[in-house]
């Protein structure tokens, strides 16, 4: 927002706002002359943001403006202010959705860039504008000061039309003169300082909450005394509904985050349907467990390569021997590889086993009724309870000689109770949950390091099988994956060095203590 | 940032013109401009109807005592604006006298600007003097005005001579034919002439043309009031190869 900028809202009074730009020509004095800025123009606005808003939770605004001089890119801060701005060469305009990476390179791209990482960039509203422009003139006939104003129609993510808004923008240097123009405006009928931008008014006139993550996974709000079956129901139904929010993203490819997020939610429903089914009306659980664990299993094989893709320029950057321009037929067959498992995937997402898994799940978690007398808090207790425990059995019986399996076991027992701790969180107050989880994550970022790298090692392995089979790669090629692999075993060797300190955290009387209590804050 | 200047010993020869509508046309292709008017005749000023007066005169820009970013007017062209001259800026030879390095003062007091502008052009009083020598060391490319007639062009090869003779920083120099009249047949002929002897003749020259005078009444740029003039074409033409002179790169907004 330039210097002194006003930004007022046209009420009912003031129609269709070409009115008051005629009433104020009218109101002009010798020193305050006006002049007409010609015939209004059309401007189109993309407002683009990633799925999960992270440049409106970073306070920032982009905007793609379509008027008639050459389209551009806005990044503007939550203040107004031009961050950075784009010239757009019209006959690359960019196709929405598009990632960082993709946009043209330069300041616009360095501001946006770290703030989205991987996230794609959607349009989230849509308006077009018809702008009427105003001058105001000195004594000199210099002007002081444009007006501006906007009839603005949202035409996505629905159709709504938003009051006119009117700016002045003071002429650098003229910021005194220009508050005559103020004052005139001040006295005129219906109009009103605007306290917010035009995106928000956009958002507000279709109905939008900018802000919302319909796609993450995340604690629902429970009641202690709540019967545990219908609020597990809650819970899974949440979950639902963010496997659903996330489908559209995956089947169109629209970045990798989306995937993620429905794994994640299949993940916790798989978890809850293990450890919490027997809650839930008779048979539930066993009828939908197989297909949850297919939907998994659907989504594994991408979202393996997806890892490989997004961490590749990390892992050809800690070549010591071999360079990465060796590394390219591995790259290629990774991406020829990934776009095989994505064609698998999506079929899978648009098939009718899918969608009758949705719709069977979703009027079964619909007719899920109170059961005996368990509330969610005693669930939350039982069930915690047990996972701590198990967890801490099979982690007690690792030693030094226990296979890479044996970890693994113990790495699968950790997301269990960590996703029973969170999917339960809103029973407990969060400094403590945030406490009682401390060592847990400690813990499961050195399982996590151990399990990929070995799972890694293994796909290398294969992939550099099967590149030798086809014929496909050169001993260079074959020599800088081996020396990827010598860097996984490293790292999955200083990992197995933490585990034993990490465990011993872990199992300690002050985290067990901890992790117990939460299950006597869920009761209170 | 690049940093024109429109320069010549001699008044009257089309400098404030030049500078006027180049940077209106800098500013249309999308450049964030400044011109500084250092004339204390004020004529760029009047011409963007701007009152040529700064606070604290030159004196205070000079010494710092007063910013420049606060002195700056916009114009009525967006992307344009401009450092008004003042009456005192006359005495600015005497200001930089008694300033550290005066012949780098310009140019010292600019580099703040950087960020927020393209292209600075500076329209320059007609002398020399220590204000032209801070001029001169300041600008990547000075744009010299050229009566086509034999005392101008030897003008210009004094000019060239003496910037050849800076240490360090030495601007790159663009002669162009201003107030040029196909009818005298010594223009016609130096305009012949001279680009084979020097490669540092735009292509563009700037005829003597009543629109031209029109300024002072329109108070504007041919190029905004006149688009389509023969005027307005050559100073298009010469903006392009002044761009290129100056290795000036895309604007980025």
């Amino acid at each position: 927002m330039a210097a002194g900028e006003r930004e007022y809202v046209l009420g009912d009074v003031a129609g269709a706002g070409s009115h008051v730009l005629r009433a104020l020509a009218a109101a002009g004095s010798d020193r305050l002359g006006w002049a007409n800025g010609g015939s209004a123009r059309t401007i189109r606005r993309t407002w683009l943001d990633t799925f999960d808003w992270r440049l409106y939770r970073a306070g920032l605004t982009l905007q793609q403006v379509i008027g008639s001089g050459q389209p551009q890119l806005l990044l503007t801060d939550a203040g107004g202010a031009v961050v950075a701005a784009e010239r757009l060469d019209a006959a690359s305009r960019p196709r929405w959705p598009r990632l960082a990476a993709q946009l043209p390179a330069g300041p616009l791209q360095a501001a946006v860039a770290p703030v989205v990482g991987v996230r794609a960039l959607l349009p989230v509203a849509r308006a077009i504008s018809k702008v009427g422009e105003l001058q105001a003139l000195n004594e000199d006939a210099k002007t002081i000061a444009r007006l501006a104003v906007d009839r603005m129609a949202v035409t996505y993510p629905a159709r709504a039309s938003v009051p006119a808004r009117l700016t002045l923008v003071p002429v650098r240097g003229y910021q005194g003169q220009a508050g005559q123009v103020d004052r005139a405006i001040g006295t005129l009928p219906g109009v009103s300082a605007s306290h917010g931008s035009a995106l928000e008014a956009a958002f507000a006139a279709a109905g939008l909450r900018p802000g919302d993550q319909p796609g993450k996974s995340a604690a629902v709000r429970l009641a202690p005394e709540q019967p545990a079956a219908t609020a597990l129901a809650a819970i899974l139904t949440s979950l639902l509904d963010s496997i659903e929010a996330n489908v559209p993203g995956t089947v169109r490819d629209v970045d990798t985050e989306f995937l993620h997020d429905l794994r994640v939610a299949v993940r916790w429903t798989r978890s809850a349907l293990k450890l919490c089914g027997d809650a839930l009306p008779a048979g539930l659980a066993v009828e939908f467990r197989p297909e949850f664990r297919w939907l998994g299993d659907l989504t594994t094989p991408t979202r393996d390569l997806d890892v490989f893709l997004l961490g590749y320029e990390r892992m050809t950057s800690r070549l010591v021997g071999a360079s990465p321009a060796d590394l390219s037929p591995f790259r290629d067959f990774l991406t020829a590889s990934r776009a095989a498992a994505y064609h698998q995937l999506a079929a899978g997402l648009r098939s009718a086993r899918f969608g009758r898994l949705r719709s069977n799940w979703r009027a079964a978690l619909a007719g899920v009724r109170p059961t005996g007398r368990l509330t969610v808090a005693g669930l939350a207790d039982i069930k915690i309870a047990a996972a701590h425990h198990a967890a801490l059995r099979t982690g007690r019986k690792i030693t030094a000689s226990s296979p890479p399996e044996s970890l693994h076991d113990l790495r699968k027992r950790c997301k269990e109770l960590r996703y029973l701790v969170e999917m339960f969180g809103s029973l407990h107050d969060p400094a403590r949950l945030s406490l009682a989880v401390r060592e847990l994550k400690a813990l499961q970022d050195c399982l996590g390091e151990f399990q990929d790298a070995q799972v890694q090692r293994a796909e290398i392995a294969s992939m550099a099988a099967q590149l030798l089979d086809s014929q496909s790669a050169s001993a260079p090629t074959l020599l800088a994956m081996g020396e990827i692999v010598a860097g996984l075993a490293v790292r999955q060797s200083r990992a197995r060095a933490q585990f034993d300190g990490r465990f011993a955290d872990f199992a300690g009387p002050g985290s067990r203590a901890r992790m117990g209590g939460l299950a006597r804050t869920s009761r209170a | 940032m690049k940093i024109l200047a429109t320069y010549n010993i001699k008044g009257g020869v089309g400098k404030t013109a030049a500078a006027v509508n180049l940077s209106y046309l800098a500013a249309g292709d999308g450049y964030r401009v400044l011109l500084w008017d250092l004339d204390p005749q004020g004529a760029a000023s009047f011409l963007f109807r701007i009152k040529p007066r700064v606070k604290g005169g030159g004196k205070a820009l000079i010494r710092g005592q007063r910013l420049i970013d606060d002195a700056i007017k916009g114009t009525d062209f967006p992307g344009l604006d401009l450092l008004p001259a003042d009456f005192t800026y006359r005495n600015l030879d005497l200001v930089l006298d008694s300033a550290k390095q005066p012949a780098k003062r310009l140019a010292s007091l600019l580099t703040p600007l950087r960020r927020e502008y393209d292209v600075v052009v500076l329209d320059c009083p007609p002398s020399i003097s220590l204000l032209s020598e801070s001029v001169l060391h300041a600008a990547d490319l000075l744009l010299v005005p050229l009566i086509p007639t034999t005392l101008s062009v030897r003008t210009l090869d004094q000019l060239t001579g003496f910037v050849a003779g800076f240490n360090g920083h030495q601007p790159d120099i663009l002669a162009f034919f201003s107030m040029l009249d196909r009818r005298k047949r010594l223009h016609t002929q130096i305009m012949a002439d001279l680009p084979a002897r020097r490669c540092d003749v735009a292509a563009a020259a700037i005829p003597a043309l009543s629109v031209i005078e029109q300024m002072s009444v329109q108070r504007a740029p041919v190029s905004a009031f006149a688009p389509r003039s023969t005027a307005a074409r050559q100073y298009r033409e010469l903006w392009h190869e002044a761009r290129q002179r100056a290795r000036l790169p895309d604007p980025a907004a």
